[in-house]
């Protein structure tokens, strides 16, 4: 890591010292940044608009009363939860499969990656047909589960997390994997001369020095799976207080009730909102500022 | 407690197959050119690159034998390794480096944290102690690497390049503290270099290195007096000269003089240097030459040997010396040994160090 | 998030017309295409020159916004209009009646909306949106649809309150969640449901992969099922109809060809049409 920080932080100290020399220079480098700039604001605008919409069309002076109608904390707290194990099985599962991808040289590695990141591109809709073909009760890996271990998906809450985790762990594991290779292996290697196994130097170099890709892999994998709607309609239905997560609740609140649905969809921005300000400062911020 | 090894390993095209040993409590410079296969034996020895022909053993212990199928992973091996930019762990303090390999070793936090302040606290950095690595500087950072590869208690010591991440003007002091503190460590050390002043100064032995093979061993006066290839001869063809210095003049224990206009370096407090004279900045003069010129000695020529385009001369005199001429000069000349000749260094063309 | 849904869905389904289009052009016999279509396009053209006097034949593109269960009837009956019309061209976009409301509101660019229920019919008009009075086209009932062959033996509403039975049944948001609503409650049945599905091919979906036992849908959705689901009719004294009534919109740009297209549909041919797809004239 701190090779990777040392090559990263030279060219511009080099460059530092070379800027004297060229008086002419400032008034053309000054030019990108100003263009740069106002594309920049209008991404701002582009993201900040469609919220502002929601806010402007909001009823403020009902709101509460809307939260609090039939339902609504109910797929909240659904949506936490799913979007919480989905993260939780999307490290667990991600990270070995990032180590795999990055670490291990095989044969098809590419056709693997690309596989295991498909779910990124595909439909959700597709996604939950799909994962009706593989876990379904008629599915060929569900049929299985439903004869011998009495498991059924499918209309179940734990579907809805399966169907979350399937479209959220390519976000966490496209992180940590780029972030695996990033990372100088031979740190590891002076672990291993130190007296320690594979499994503590994982915990102890690899993890530790990897942490911001893999916190910035979790929200990513988190917030993909709170906004999740087409593979979980599809795949685990909907129903209040088992498979409604709020995306659910906002869509269909939107043609029975628009009024509700915005404040629905506000309370989830709120709460994504938070999160995401609160950890960039807490971790990726801080991380940051640490190794510059 | 002895290293044998024997080591045979293929890494894409390159190869390399060497064979050497290590006595008790000996220093070795393993010496040679960048890609010569210096790290890939380190690695090899560390248990980081398994072998694959011949044998690692220190004593008894086997490390690795393919033939026998035994390997020795590198977390189980009694070896300790320096590494060329450190490698320490950036989230970690300069303690909890040192401490790292203990509880590794599962011993207990807080013993192990106590181990780690004694031994920073031996290498003088017990106010660094709390600081990560970021905070320290190149050289309070190799003994922070040197503690924690100390900590664990190895029979063999592998410091590769210790000095080749460093400025050149840290260079001298640091590698003087590093020869201290390597000799309070009593197991096999192996230092890997490209500089033969690191070997001169650190090592009992030297170990040439060269495309993969072993080329020559045997003491740093020994190699450089009579390198074997042309490439050694670069490599290790230095003159290397000791005694004191003070304005810029050394002064041997025969009480030769050498005047060095290098003032970069100052010497060790007690006065103690080096000075380093290449065999090709050595001109020899049929009679006393006249001019500028401050270094000139009469000597007398012992041997000669011949190479393709080059010839080197082993003088004897107030210093010895080996000089490096062309043939056409070693013709003009008419040298042969018991010849009598003057040879002359600019005061320009010498390095000075402080040993 | 559930406009890029909507879209997706949108596309998927033209996609899927043109798709199923082709196919029953390949499939159906040339003779019964010939003479379902020749009469719709005498038809279309007589009432074309009743209501728009100037313009003999029908020319330019319309969109036309219509309920998801009309995805069959209403591709071929495009591709009728378009054969009686050369100059036409009909686009559909198929969803939920509700959603299709909603984007009519938005200021989407539909012609013709083609609603499943009076309810929203109803919305769309109090909005505004519509110009002129809506026509009833056809009406639908609702069916119970199980897995082809009926494996779990389903005869009556009442059995759909079995234990451990997998019903699916349609949000209320839906006009067939609504109505099926009203069925149960008509015939006195509880039943507790895996899932409300947002629209009724969600529904089929389920049923026909085999993931649900049973659902209540329209006849015509069981119909357009195939061979994958069989249906369980439910008897008239429980039973609901849907009104199926379109309009022109407020937006739309080519109100003669739209007028044209549904006359179309009320015409003898267009009635033939929806009753081949298992609708019930109006």
């Amino acid at each position: 890591m701190s090779d990777a920080t040392r090559s990263i932080a030279s060219p511009p100290r080099r460059g530092r010292q070379g800027r004297p020399g060229r008086p002419g220079r400032p008034v053309g480098r000054d030019r990108l940044p100003a263009l740069a700039l106002v594309l920049a604001m209008i991404a701002v605008a582009f993201f900040a608009l469609p919220l502002m919409g929601l806010l402007w069309k909001a009823p403020w002076s009902n709101a509460w009363s809307l939260l609090h109608k039939a339902g609504s904390l109910t797929a909240l707290r659904l949506s936490i939860v799913c979007s919480l194990w989905a993260t939780a099985l999307s490290i667990m599962f991600g990270v070995p499969l990032a180590w795999l991808l990055a670490r291990v040289e095989f044969r098809g590695r590419g056709i693997v990656r690309a596989l295991c990141t498909l779910s990124m591109v595909l439909p959700p809709v597709v996604g939950g047909v799909a994962l009706f073909f593989a876990l379904g009760r008629r599915g060929f890996v569900g049929q299985y589960l439903d004869r011998w271990f009495d498991i059924r998906l499918p209309f179940t809450t734990a579907g809805v997390v399966v169907a979350q985790t399937f479209v959220a762990m390519p976000f966490l594991v496209l992180t940590v994997e780029a972030a695996l290779r990033q990372f100088d292996r031979r740190f590891e290697d002076a672990a291993r001369t130190l007296g320690a196994s594979r499994w503590y130097v994982f915990r102890r170099v690899t993890l530790p020095a990897i942490r911001p890709a893999l916190v910035a892999g979790a929200v990513l994998a988190w917030a993909r799976a709170l906004g999740e709607f087409g593979a979980t309609i599809t795949f685990a239905g909907n129903f209040p207080g088992t498979t409604q997560t709020m995306p659910l609740a906002v869509y269909l609140a939107l043609e029975s009730d628009p009024a509700q649905a915005i404040v629905l969809a506000l309370v989830m921005i709120v709460m994504s909102f938070a999160v995401l300000i609160g950890l960039r400062d807490r971790w990726l911020g801080a991380v940051t500022t640490r190794s510059a | 407690m002895s290293l044998a090894a024997q080591i045979s390993l293929s890494i894409g095209t390159f190869d390399l197959d060497v064979q050497f040993s290590v006595e008790p409590g000996e220093v070795v410079a393993l010496l040679g050119p960048n890609g010569a296969g210096k790290s890939t034996l380190l690695r090899a020895l560390a248990g980081l690159a398994p072998i694959d022909g011949g044998r690692i053993a220190i004593d008894d212990t086997v490390l690795d034998d393919p033939a026998a199928d035994v390997f020795v992973t590198a977390d189980a091996r009694p070896v300790g390794v320096v590494f060329q930019d450190y490698l320490l762990f950036a989230h970690l303090s300069a303690l909890e480096n040192v401490a790292f390999g203990l509880r590794a070793r599962g011993m207990p936090r807080a013993q192990a944290n106590k181990v780690a302040a004694e031994r920073l606290g031996r290498m003088g950095l017990s106010d660094h102690a709390g600081h990560r690595p970021a905070q320290l500087s190149g050289g309070q950072a190799q003994r922070v690497a040197l503690a924690r590869a100390l900590a664990t208690q190895p029979r063999l010591l592998l410091l590769d390049e210790p000095l080749a991440a460093l400025d050149a003007g840290t260079r001298a002091e640091v590698r003087t503290d590093l020869r201290r503190h390597l000799a309070t460590f009593a197991g096999m050390r192996i230092l890997v270099t490209h500089d033969p002043i690191d070997a001169y100064a650190l090592a009992d032995r030297v170990i040439v290195i060269e495309d993969g093979r072993v080329s020559q061993t045997g003491s740093l006066a020994e190699v450089t007096a009579q390198p074997r290839s042309r490439y050694v001869a670069d490599l290790v063809g230095v003159n290397l000269l000791s005694g004191d210095l003070a304005h810029g003049v050394l002064t041997t224990p025969t009480g030769a003089q050498i005047v060095s206009l290098d003032g970069a370096a100052e010497p060790t407090p007690d006065g103690s240097a080096l000075v380093a004279i290449r065999p090709q900045s050595i001109v020899l003069h049929p009679e006393q030459p006249l001019g500028s010129t401050r270094n000139v000695w009469p000597v007398t020529v012992i041997d000669i040997d011949q190479y393709a385009d080059r010839v080197r001369v082993r003088l004897d005199g107030p210093v010895p010396l080996v000089a490096e001429i062309t043939p056409a000069a070693l013709a003009a000349l008419a040298l042969q040994p018991g010849s009598r000749v003057w040879a002359a260094v600019k005061a320009s063309e010498t390095m000075a160090y402080p040993s | 998030m559930g406009k890029t849904h909507r879209v997706l869905v949108a596309s998927l389904a033209v996609l899927g017309s043109v798709a199923s289009s082709c196919g029953s052009d390949a499939k159906d016999t040339a003779a019964t295409t010939a003479a379902t279509s020749t009469p719709a396009a005498t038809a279309t053209a007589a009432s074309n020159t009743a209501s728009a006097t100037t313009v003999p034949t029908m020319t330019g593109t319309i969109t036309v916004f219509a309920a998801s269960s009309l995805t069959e009837a209403f591709t071929e009956m495009g591709a009728a209009f378009e054969k009686a019309n050369p100059g036409a061209k009909v686009i559909f976009s198929f969803g939920g009646s509700g959603d299709l409301v909603t984007q009519i509101g938005q200021g989407a660019p539909a012609d013709v909306f083609a609603s499943a229920d009076d309810s929203n019919m109803t919305k769309l008009v109090e909005a505004g949106n519509a110009s002129g009075t809506p026509t009833v086209v056809a009406k639908n009932s609702l069916e119970i649809i199980t897995e082809a062959g009926n494996p779990k033996g389903i005869a009556t509403l009442a059995d759909l309150a079995t234990p451990d039975l997998v019903v699916v049944l349609c949000a209320t948001t839906a006009p067939c969640g609504k109505l099926a609503a009203l069925v149960l409650k008509t015939a006195g049945v509880t039943v507790v449901p895996k899932s409300l599905e947002d629209k009724v091919k969600g529904v089929v979906t389920k049923v026909t992969m085999g993931e649900a036992d049973a659902g209540i849908v329209f006849a015509t959705d069981v119909q357009a099922a195939g061979s994958k689901a069989t249906g369980v009719a439910i008897p008239a004294e429980q039973n609901a109809v849907t009104n199926y009534s379109l309009v022109v919109t407020k937006q739309a740009t080519n109100t003669t060809t739209a007028s044209a297209f549904i006359a179309s549909v009320a015409s003898p041919a267009g009635q033939a049409i929806l009753a081949k797809y298992g609708f019930l004239a109006p």
